[in-house]
Order: C-alpha cells, then structure tokens, then sequence
C-alpha cells in the first residue's frame, strides 16, 4: 500500500516539501533490517548454490555467485539419485506439489462441508461435535503418530499418496475459520434460497462456495505451505524413494554420501533448497491480495 | 392467483412460549393484506409460517384449496421479499433473478425473456449485470421484488421490505409495490410495523398485539372504529386522544363533571374516551375547557397539544386556523366520540 501511495502523495505535495518526519525514518529502518534478516540467509543459500562442492566444504557459505549454477541445478532437477537411483529432483516435485495440493484441496472440502453441517442444520448435539473438532487442535499429529502410522500401514496405505493426504485432512483450523465465516453469512441469504428451490447441497454450491471464496483462498494458502513442509509424516509412511517429496529429498542427497565419507553435494543440496521454496513463494504471491481479504473482510 | 386460509393456525416455541395465538382469518383471491402491530407481537412469525419457514404447530393453513402445513416453501409457490433484500451478493441482478426459475429446471431462454421483462417492468433493465453491491438501496429493493416477480406466483409476502430505506424512497417504492400489486393482481400479505404504510396500502389491515388479532378491517375501519384501545393508540398519528372518563346518568362525563356527549345504552362506571385529533373543533359551539401548551407547526396543518381535564390531549387544526398557547373551548364532534371499556380495552 504504501508503495503505491507514496510516489502520488509526493507529486501533489512537491511545492511545500514536507520535514522528514524521524520517527517514519526509524520504522522504516526497523522493517528493512527484519526484511534483510529474513532475506539474507536465502539469498546466500541461493548463492552458495551455484558454487561446487569442494569450495563450499572448504570456505562455507558464499556471499558470491560461481560458475556451477546451472551444473547444480540440473543435476538436482534431473540426476537419479538415492539409494535405489530411482528418484530425481522433478519427480519429489511432482510429489511434494500432489501433497500440498491435496493436502490443501481436501482440508477445505472436509472443513467446510464439517462447518455447513454444524452451522445450518439441526444437529444433535451439533456443538459439543464442534468442540470435539476443536479440541483436536491439541492432539497434533506429533502425539498420535504411532496410532495413526499403524492405521495407515493396516490398511495398505503405507507408500500411497492417499496415506500420504488422508490422515491428515481433517482440520480443526479450517473447520473453525468456516464455521465463523459460516455464522456471520445472513440468515435471510439461505431462506431465501430455500424458497428459491434451492436444496441444501445446491445452496452449499451455488450460494456459500462462492461466498467464501476469498476465506478458500486464504486456508488454501495455510494448507499449502503446511503441507508443502510436512517431513516427519512422509518420512514415517514413505520408504519408497519414488515416494519421496522434495523436503526429504533435500537431507537424501547430503546424507547418502555421508554414509559414503565422500563430501557430500552441496551445491545440489543448496539448488534443492530453492527449488522446494518457490511453490510455495509463488503460491503467496499470486493468492496474497485474495489472502488478506479472507482474512479480513467478507463480501456478503 | 389464490385464495389464503389459516384456520387457528398458532405456534408455540418448544420452551413454551407462544409467539402466535391461533388464529383465523381467510385472504380473498388478489387481496394485499398487511399485517401490522409493535415488534415482537408474532406478525413476522406469522408470515414466515405462510412462507413455510417457521413450523405450524397447531391449526391448518391453505393455499388455494391445497393444506401446506407440511410443503416445503420451494414447494408453495409464493415469493417473499426480504428486509434486508437477502440478495445473492455474488450474483448479477440477471442471475439473482432468474436463480429460482434455474432451480425449477426453466429452460435458459425462458428465464431470459422472464427476467426481461420482469426487469423492464421494475426499471433494472440498466442494471442486470451490476452485482448487488453496485445498487443503491431502492435498486435493490427492486432486484428482491423481481425476484419475487419473475416467478408469477399464487402468493407474495413482504417481511418489512422498505424499512432499510430513508423517508422519501419509503413513500416512492410503497406506491411502487402497491402499484405493481395491482397490476399483476397476485395476492399479498405486507408485514410492517409502520402504520401509515399499513394505512396507505392496504386492502384490509389485521393488527396484532401480543400474538393475538386485535382487529381485522379495512383501512377507514381500522381507523374511525377501532375495535379496541390498543388499536386506537396504535394507528393513526397523531393517535387517536384517550382520556378517563364515567358515564353517569346516561351521559359521558369527564372527571371534572363537564358533559360531553349522550352515552346510549352504556352501564354507568367508568370508560376511556377516545376521539381523533382533527373530530375536535376549536371555538364555535364549544363547551370543553382545552389548554394549549404547544403548538406544532406542520406547514399543512397544526397539532396543538395540551390538556383537557387535566389528561393530555391533541387537537388538529387547518393551517388557516391562527392559535396560540393558553385556553380555549373546544367542540367534540358527538359522533366521532368512540367508548372504551378500561378494563379489557374493548370498544363499547
């Protein structure tokens, strides 16, 4: 915003130039040392990247570019490595982008059809229901991971995408940021409906998704990038290297030549590294505007 | 086009309260009948049980000559205009209207032409692919009854419809309605709580008080009979003057012991007296002490307030008629004089 309103607050204002106003001065400094703080270290793993593995074994992490760049990233991307040989940078993509996906198309469906059940019907007991989806929040996936491992390998579902997405659909979260936006939709808008013929799964698809588009956006965000970053679940259900997603990919690739008391490929590591936080930078970018509406605004 | 027929139709809430008494009254094809009476007299709860929104939980109600209590609202062919419009905020005009003929499987080039002309008659014809969003209010008010309009059905109902809008559009979009209820001759049931535009549009009025009918009558019966005190104080504005009064010796005293008219027929004891402010005649023939402690100055006419026997008490006069603070003699007309019994509030 301020970007934007700056440059034409200046034209109208040129005549009478305006003080310097310090305190601005002071939060501004504030913000560019947290955004070079955040900004440095990915800067120079993107330029460590492009160095090979002798130099950044021997001088560590580089402020400067070299001429491995393009070798690095093509041999992440496109070498076979691992233990089998089997599995290379574009397929853990491949991987990681179906698990984010739909680990982030599943949570919404399963939350919002959760949060239109307790919002617009009858229920028995239809907030205690909420409580208990609620109160799963502090049953993370951490602390049930033995039952949930067990489950999933008793059902087959061990080195499937669905045992990769299923058992962690379900989502509290999203369920309760639904049901909010659910409560504030007027009552009237769903009444109306009724006697426009609309039954409750046409009202749900023509009237409610569409309403909380911008609140779709915004979990879609959330669910992507958690999903995107999931390790330790992948690293339980997964041993099929052909299974693997680019996050566990990145440690594959150091560690299997450690055991080997080789040095390992940094480089390539590095390359990895960028290559996994593109989806989800670019996913931010293009949904933020939509983002920060879902989050606070609605458009009834 | 149909007939409406509650036969002590009544809800009671499952905690036991009773928002509607049971009630009966019948809606003649092409009536525009308005509900009327304060918040939470169960007008609104009325209409939404017609509307099927709201269970019947005792009695039956029919539409034409088929019992609804168990249709579902799709179902009933009515439409219903909502207070706050209720508009699909992510729809066109186009597809906020046409949205009930797409449910009802319309082939699309029929919901076209519909809407067309269902936009053409409400003056939307501009506006059909703007987002409610980009209306004013009177515009919306105007997508809501299209909606409403579009789907040519046995019955319209309107839940307050106009009170989102300021004064002047109110008195433009009541003659609109009205107007359009006419044309296309539909039968109407209008909640408001505004008893001038229950006066102004009605064929008949029913007010409620409490969940229970006050009275049911045309406009001009509502207004020179009220049927009780309730009634009285309720329509018209200024209300109709209500002040304590005995009949003794076969006249209408007041507390003072001034006569003001013959009482026929009435037991002795005590009475409210009920008169409209313009049935009061100011000088002439007068016999009544009235104190004026204000004047209203209207431009079209004149409200002076004061006391008459001690009780508040409002005359209107003509805008000819130079007044001033201090007292007066004032004529009841005898026949607009209407008798109350102060114990149930019912005329006498």
């Amino acid at each position: 915003m301020t970007e934007i309103s700056q440059p034409a607050a200046q034209a109208t204002t040129r005549p009478a130039r305006r003080p310097i106003k310090w305190s601005r001065v002071g939060d501004h400094a504030i913000l560019i040392a947290g955004a070079l703080l955040m900004v440095l270290p990915v800067f120079m793993i993107f330029a460590t990247s492009s160095h090979d593995r002798i130099e950044v074994a021997r001088t560590g992490l580089q402020f400067g570019f070299s001429d491995q760049l393009a070798v690095n990233y093509g041999k992440a991307m496109f070498e076979k490595g691992g233990f089998t040989d089997t599995v290379d940078g574009s397929l853990m993509l491949m991987n990681s982008m179906i698990l984010g996906l739909g680990f982030a198309f599943g949570k919404i469906i399963i939350s919002m059809m959760a949060a239109y059940a307790i919002v617009y019907f009858r229920l028995r007991f239809a907030t205690l229901a909420f409580w208990i989806i609620f109160t799963t929040l502090l049953l993370p996936l951490e602390v049930r991971i033995l039952p949930s491992y067990e489950a999933i390998q008793r059902l087959g579902m061990a080195n499937t995408y669905s045992g990769l997405i299923i058992p962690l659909i379900a989502s509290a979260t999203g369920t309760f940021f639904f049901r909010q936006f659910f409560r504030s939709v007027p009552e009237e808008l769903g009444e109306a409906a009724r006697i426009d013929g609309a039954g409750p799964v046409k009202f749900f698809i023509d009237i409610l998704v569409p309403l909380s588009r911008t609140m779709i956006a915004a979990i879609f965000i959330i669910m992507f990038v958690f999903g995107w970053n999931q390790y330790l679940w992948p690293t339980m259900i997964t041993t099929e290297e052909s299974m693997f997603t680019l996050v566990r990919g990145i440690k594959q690739i150091t560690q299997g030549v450690v055991d080997s008391n080789d040095i390992p490929e940094y480089g390539q590591a590095l390359a990895l590294s960028i290559i996994a936080i593109i989806p989800p930078v670019l996913i931010v970018l293009f949904f933020q505007n939509w983002f920060v509406k879902g989050l606070t605004e609605s458009d009834k | 086009m149909a007939t409406v027929t509650l036969n002590a139709v009544g809800k009671t809430y499952p905690n036991g309260f009773e928002a509607v008494k049971p009630t009966s009254f019948t809606i003649t094809d092409g009536e525009f009948v308005v509900l009327v009476g304060p918040s939470g007299c169960g007008k609104s709860t009325l209409l939404r049980m017609v509307a099927g929104l709201e269970e019947i939980t005792a009695g039956t109600l029919s539409i034409g000559d088929r019992e609804v209590n168990d249709v579902d609202p799709a179902d009933r062919d009515i439409a219903m205009v909502f207070q706050n419009y209720a508009l699909y905020p992510h729809m066109t005009v186009r597809k906020n209207i046409g949205y009930g003929l797409k449910n009802r499987g319309t082939p699309a080039s029929e919901i076209d032409a519909k809407v067309r002309e269902a936009a053409s008659m409400l003056n939307l014809s501009e506006l059909l692919d703007r987002k409610p969003s980009q209306l004013s209010g009177g515009q919306r008010q105007r997508v809501a009854m299209g909606r409403a309009v579009v789907r040519d059905p046995a019955l319209f109902l309107f839940d307050e419809p106009l009170s989102n809008l300021d004064a002047k559009l109110r008195n433009q979009m009541r003659i609109e309605i009205k107007a359009l209820q006419r044309r296309l001759g539909v039968t109407s049931i209008y909640v408001t709580h505004d008893q001038v535009e229950a006066m102004t549009m009605a064929d008949r009025i029913i007010v409620l008080n409490a969940g229970k009918i006050e009275q049911i009558g045309t406009p001009a019966e509502i207004y020179h009979n009220p049927a009780s005190v309730f009634v009285a104080s309720f329509m018209g504005a200024p209300p109709m003057n209500l002040i304590e009064a005995r009949v003794e010796a076969g006249e209408v005293r007041m507390n003072g012991g001034t006569t003001i008219a013959q009482a026929n027929g009435c037991q002795p004891g005590p009475v409210h007296l009920g008169i409209r402010p313009e049935d009061v005649e100011l000088g002439g023939e007068g016999q009544t002490p009235f104190d004026i402690a204000l004047v209203e100055e209207l431009g079209a006419h004149r409200l002076l307030h004061g006391q008459l026997g001690g009780q508040p008490f409002t005359v209107h006069v003509a805008k000819e008629v130079d007044v001033a603070a201090g007292p007066t003699m004032v004529h009841l007309k005898p026949d607009a004089l209407r008798l109350f019994d102060p114990d149930t509030g019912k005329a006498l």
